[in-house]
């Protein structure tokens, strides 16, 4: 590692982590964990995969607000660039400054003096992750959806992600002061650079398994019972076996959930569970497929 | 540790994984961090590091199975807990056995052991599922040291004495007792679970089995056997079943990344000429001078693409697949049309017009269209004939012909005037083949009797080849 600084370990042990992530009601399982764990003491960013819905995002915000950092996110998009990701002159107020020092120079200034000065940190907007970067107190910094951007685009993080610098040419390099937390999350529409993967750590997050599932229900679900927890998390693996277009995601089991306790339903018949699919399932083809497989046993 | 670290590193890269220095480094400092009696952290932590993409998951996991299942004495159940579980099977057994210790579970008859499994399945008793596992491997797999076969023969072995299927079928009925009657709801949600403890059951036995081969026959020697291609070099005509499957999941995916890859490519880049008119246009307001050129809107061309596939027995998979991804970007074409035939030819495009699900239109191909004229052997030149004669004359200049086959003739005629007359009027030709290049032309193959008159013959044999011809097309 490269890294100037030394952070002190935010984190005991890999339970602690899990622990923690509980405490504000994010269910991680060992492998989740014992990725957070290690980005921490490597001083690594995390990439993290897997379908929609699983919840990568929330668990950025989730380790921020356990660790009591702040979060910096940055959204990503096409056509993201450099003053949008990283930094910027302040343009405008540089035209101000150099006006003033016009009517400065009737008095006797010097050109020298005002490209010094409109070249400082005054004039400096800092972007997400240049204010990661300078930031005195401990930060999480979110890259959500990092494959949107293009591959050219990906290079302007690399710097920032092995070394933890940015250099500004007319500034020099801002070194950070503390090892932020990085987390980069990609839905995988594209193949993502050799070189951005290999300064990662790799997570991937994939749907929960039953127990883990209906755990999550019952953690963020008010007012639900575990008989219907658990029915809803056996439907939701029935209906991930499935081929369909688009498996239901985690945020959507938790909608459904939450709409049958809405409901008052107390146990899911195959009445119930026709009636609200639509929640769960986005696609009109996956909904009707769903329905004739519940209704109508294979075996 | 750093040798067997190293060793494991080796066998990952040989198994087709791109791990680079920076990597091992990463994982070797990894390792530090984890306390190493912690088997699944120990897993992660060198996951987290070595592997960067979610299709090479399956991979790591089988080497990492093979290497580390046997180091070291702390990642197996220790002596203690083994006796006590023993124990515990003669007791379940109904206290018939009263020989404590390690061989308690040897003297089970046949109709204990399976009653026992029947239970552990229906209380989804972890431990109890282990140790029957391993117990059902001593028994059933009859594996000898030394003895040339792989570890797939034990599996086989193993499961048919086991007969999980009827295991099942005990559980389904036990559970409808239990419930009066169920809805089928119900049922299919019990049957799911049952399933998935099944599933487990058998992951288990194979675990054991890998665990016992390592034993016999040292881990090089086992990651080697072991080592299966990833999805996307996975060979189309000698596929498993398995391997399909995860083909036809690995499909999708690829073909989406395909889509934004090229969607992405026509929207940037590529200026168009220069547009004389307009610049001088412009001009004017200028002064006379063209300060501001103007270019013309590039307009890359969508081309119209014909595929004609073979799907007899041999290439079925093959042209499934390329039908599915071609279809998966059919909007990055002005058209696409899809031709299917063994000795009879039949239009398919219908099964795929207004479906928003390609596997369901292929599959619909496979069954519905009219594609045996006299015996269902393939015969390109009687398919190939009556393509001309009946659409010939709907390829045009903008058309791309694309023929899919390994031009296994069963030495009919090969009439390949037709291809040469259908070059004429296309724009391109090519030809795809399932097989690998050093086949062509062997047997009744004919593929250079065709492919001569073709603007291309390429060799297609996995996932990885056919997104690189379909990339090459739009």
């Amino acid at each position: 590692m490269s890294t100037t600084v030394d952070t002190p370990p935010r984190f005991e042990s890999v339970p602690a982590v899990r622990e923690g992530l509980k405490r504000v009601a994010y269910l991680a399982d060992e492998g989740i964990a014992g990725v957070v764990y290690l980005a921490d003491r490597l001083g690594k960013p995390v990439l993290i995969e897997g379908p929609a819905g699983t919840g990568k995002t929330q668990l950025a915000k989730s380790v921020a607000e356990m660790s009591g950092a702040r979060l910096i996110r940055l959204q990503c998009y096409e056509g993201l660039d450099e003053s949008k990701a990283l930094y910027e002159w302040n343009y405008k107020k540089q035209l101000l400054r150099i006006q003033a020092q016009r009517v400065a120079e009737d008095q006797g200034g010097t050109w020298a003096d005002v490209e010094e000065d409109i070249f400082g940190e005054e004039f400096l907007l800092t972007r997400p992750l240049l204010e990661a970067i300078r930031a005195e107190e401990p930060v999480v910094l979110l890259i959500d959806e990092v494959d949107r951007v293009e591959v050219e685009t990906e290079a302007l993080l690399l710097e920032v992600l092995s070394d933890y610098q940015v250099s500004i040419p007319e500034l020099g390099t801002v070194s950070a002061t503390q090892i932020p937390l990085v987390f980069l999350t990609s839905n995988n529409t594209r193949e993502l650079s050799e070189a951005l993967k290999r300064r990662c750590l790799y997570l991937h997050v994939d749907y929960p398994d039953l127990d883990r599932e209906k755990e999550i229900v019952l953690t963020r679900v008010p007012g639900i019972s575990a008989n219907l927890a658990d029915q809803v998390a056996r439907i939701v693996r029935s209906i991930r076996q499935l081929e369909l277009k688009k498996a239901p995601s985690v945020s959507e089991t938790l909608d459904w959930a939450r709409t049958l306790v809405l409901l008052g339903v107390e146990t899911v018949g195959v009445e119930q569970a026709r009636e609200t699919l639509h929640i769960l399932l986005k696609y009109q083809s996956d909904i009707a497929k769903t329905a004739k497989e519940l209704t109508v046993d294979e075996s | 540790m750093l040798d067997v670290l190293a060793g494991f590193i080796q066998e990952l890269r040989a198994a087709g994984l791109p791990v680079s220095l920076t990597e091992n480094l990463d994982a070797m400092e990894a390792v530090r961090h984890i306390p190493i009696e912690d088997r699944d952290a120990f897993k992660y932590a060198l996951a987290a590091t070595l592997v960067k993409s979610n299709a090479h998951w399956k991979a790591f996991e089988t080497v990492f199975e093979v290497y580390f299942s046997l180091r070291g004495g702390e990642w197996r159940l220790d002596p203690d807990k083994e006796d006590e579980l023993d124990a515990m099977l003669g007791g379940a057994a109904g206290g018939d056995i009263q020989t404590g210790g390690g061989g308690a579970m040897d003297q089970l008859s046949p109709e204990q052991l399976a009653e026992m499994l029947y239970r552990a399945l229906l209380d989804a008793d972890e431990a109890m599922m282990r140790a029957l596992a391993r117990q059902a491997v001593t028994r059933f797999a009859g594996m000898e040291p030394g003895r040339p076969v792989g570890g797939t023969y034990y599996l086989y072995r193993t499961l048919r004495n086991l007969d999980l299927d009827s295991v099942l079928e005990r559980l389904m009925d036990a559970s409808r007792q239990q419930a009066g009657e169920l809805t089928p709801l119900e049922e299919r949600l019990e049957q799911d679970e049952y399933q998935t403890r099944i599933t487990h059951l058998r992951q288990e036995i194979e675990a054991e089995i890998r665990r016992r081969l390592v034993a016999d026959r040292g881990a090089e020697a086992m990651a080697k056997t072991l080592r299966k291609p990833l999805p996307e070099d996975v060979d189309f005509m000698h596929a498993t079943r398995d391997e399909l499957a995860a083909l036809r999941r690995a499909i999708q995916p690829l073909a989406r990344k395909l889509a934004v890859r090229l969607a992405r490519k026509r929207r940037h880049g590529r200026k168009g000429p220069l547009d004389f008119r307009n610049t001088v246009r412009h001009s004017l307001s200028y002064g006379g001078v063209p300060a501001e050129p103007k270019f013309r809107y590039p307009r890359p061309s969508k081309p119209e693409i014909v595929v004609v596939a073979d799907i007899s027995g041999s290439v079925a998979a093959f042209a499934r697949f390329t039908l599915q991804f071609v279809y998966a970007i059919a909007n990055q074409f002005s058209k696409v049309r899809a031709f299917v035939f063994i000795d009879g030819i039949d239009e398919v495009t219908r099964f795929f017009e207004g479906i928003d699900d390609v596997a369901d239109a292929v599959h619909r191909v496979n069954t519905e269209a009219d594609v045996v004229w006299v015996d269902g052997h393939s015969d390109y030149g009687h398919a190939f004939t009556t393509f001309y004669e009946k659409w010939g004359q709907e390829i045009g200049p903008k058309t791309t012909l694309i023929l899919l086959g390994d031009a296994r003739n069963n030495y009919h005629a090969s009439q390949s005037w037709v291809v040469k007359e259908l070059r004429k009027k296309a724009r391109h030709v090519y030809w795809l083949n399932p097989e690998p290049r050093s086949y062509w032309d062997t047997g009744d193959s004919i593929v250079s009797e065709y492919s001569i008159h073709t603007d291309g013959a390429y060799e297609c044999r996995n996932l990885r080849q056919l997104e690189r011809f379909v990339e090459s097309l739009a």
